[in-house]
């Protein structure tokens, strides 16, 4: 009984030991947050122990590692991330993500930590409304298009993925010569297959910093970890759990002193 | 209470979807001869007491920092409100 996966919803029961066990990855509840316990049971399947993480806290309790998940962090007052930005945890993130001695806090983030990300700088471009106006949820396929980051380094390059995509303000916008670098230097982890879901430019899903610590990306890969409540993959309905590499990726790559 | 007004308008060369799906129904209303809608912000600040030159320039360091995304929007104006005092 105690080596089985804890139900859906059951917070506090974690998984049994596995080999890379031990890496703590903190995970950031803001007010207006959704998908933080998702993000949580994601880092568990990966292998990992979740820490619980508040905006207002001024600590990153010694994490290895942090997911800022998706949501409407302050209901997307003003822009979406812009106000999680001036969060007092934000500031503790961004300056474990950018240090310049030691290694670098791997932080990955969801749609709307996506776009704290890129409101903290820590991402160039910004994101807005989606091109069609509409809220979007569906299955989307991803490109992997770099296998360098901390948070990708288990995908093979240009492995597709399927992960959900849900989101209302996902058009992925920058400036040329900004495109250009991202283009020019590899930074493009995540690119749209098929029709472009929501008008970002060159059909951008997720980047990357010059380091590879902090990635971004709009859809979720927190919601494709499980069977039976991932996307539908060849084996059968709702099986994918294509996203669950993002997770044991980030715990290979601590273990194995990446970064 | 004086106020110190923000004005944000997303930049000209990023489409505004929020503009152009009010455009789209303008015409529904019976409000023709509308070629195009862009949507900006205003932002009111109130301030306790007088408008000196250090709030105001706080306004504006605030405009650029917090209020606007400079990827997306530019800062259109930051200027005390005057209606008061007509």
């Amino acid at each position: 009984m105690s080596t089985e996966t804890p139900l859906i919803g059951d917070f506090h029961a974690a998984p049994g030991a596995t080999p890379l066990g031990g890496a703590r990855i903190g995970v950031v509840t803001f007010p207006g947050t959704l998908d933080d316990r998702d993000a949580a049971r994601a880092v568990r399947l990966g292998g990992g122990t979740a820490v619980e993480l508040w905006h207002g806290e001024e600590s990153l309790q010694g994490v290895d590692a942090i997911v800022l998940p998706g949501g409407f962090s302050y209901g997307d007052y003003l822009r979406a991330g812009a106000i999680a930005r001036f969060a007092p945890l934000m500031g503790r993130i961004i300056e474990a993500a950018t240090a310049t001695s030691g290694s670098r806090l791997p932080v990955l983030g969801i749609c709307n930590g996506f776009q704290m990300l890129t409101e903290s700088h820590l991402l160039p471009g910004s994101m807005v409304k989606n091109e069609h106006l509409k809220f979007l949820c569906k299955d989307q396929v991803l490109q992997v298009e770099n296998t360098s980051t901390a948070w990708t380094s288990q995908f093979t390059q240009d492995e597709l993925i399927a992960i959900p995509l849900k989101n209302q303000d996902g058009q992925y916008l920058a400036d040329p010569d900004t495109l250009e670098a991202l283009e020019a230097e590899g930074r493009v982890v995540f690119r749209y297959v098929g029709e472009n879901p929501n008008g970002s430019r060159n059909a951008i899903a997720g980047i990357t910093n010059e380091t590879g610590n902090v990635v971004g990306l709009m859809p979720h890969p927190e919601h494709a970890v499980e069977a039976g409540y991932g996307p539908d993959d060849a084996t059968g309905m709702r099986n994918g759990t294509d996203g669950l590499t993002i997770f044991t990726s980030v715990i290979a790559s601590l273990a194995g002193g990446a970064q | 209470m004086p106020r110190i007004i923000v004005e944000v308008m997303p930049k000209p060369e990023i489409l505004d979807p929020q503009g152009k799906a009010i455009a789209s129904a303008l015409p529904h209303l019976g409000f023709t001869g509308f070629s195009g809608v862009r949507q900006g912000k205003r932002f009111e600040l109130a301030v306790d007491g007088e408008i000196t030159d250090e709030i105001l320039e706080s306004a504006r360091t605030a405009a650029t920092e917090m209020l606007s995304n400079p990827v997306i929007e530019d800062v259109i104006s930051v200027r005390v409100d005057d209606e008061d005092a007509a």
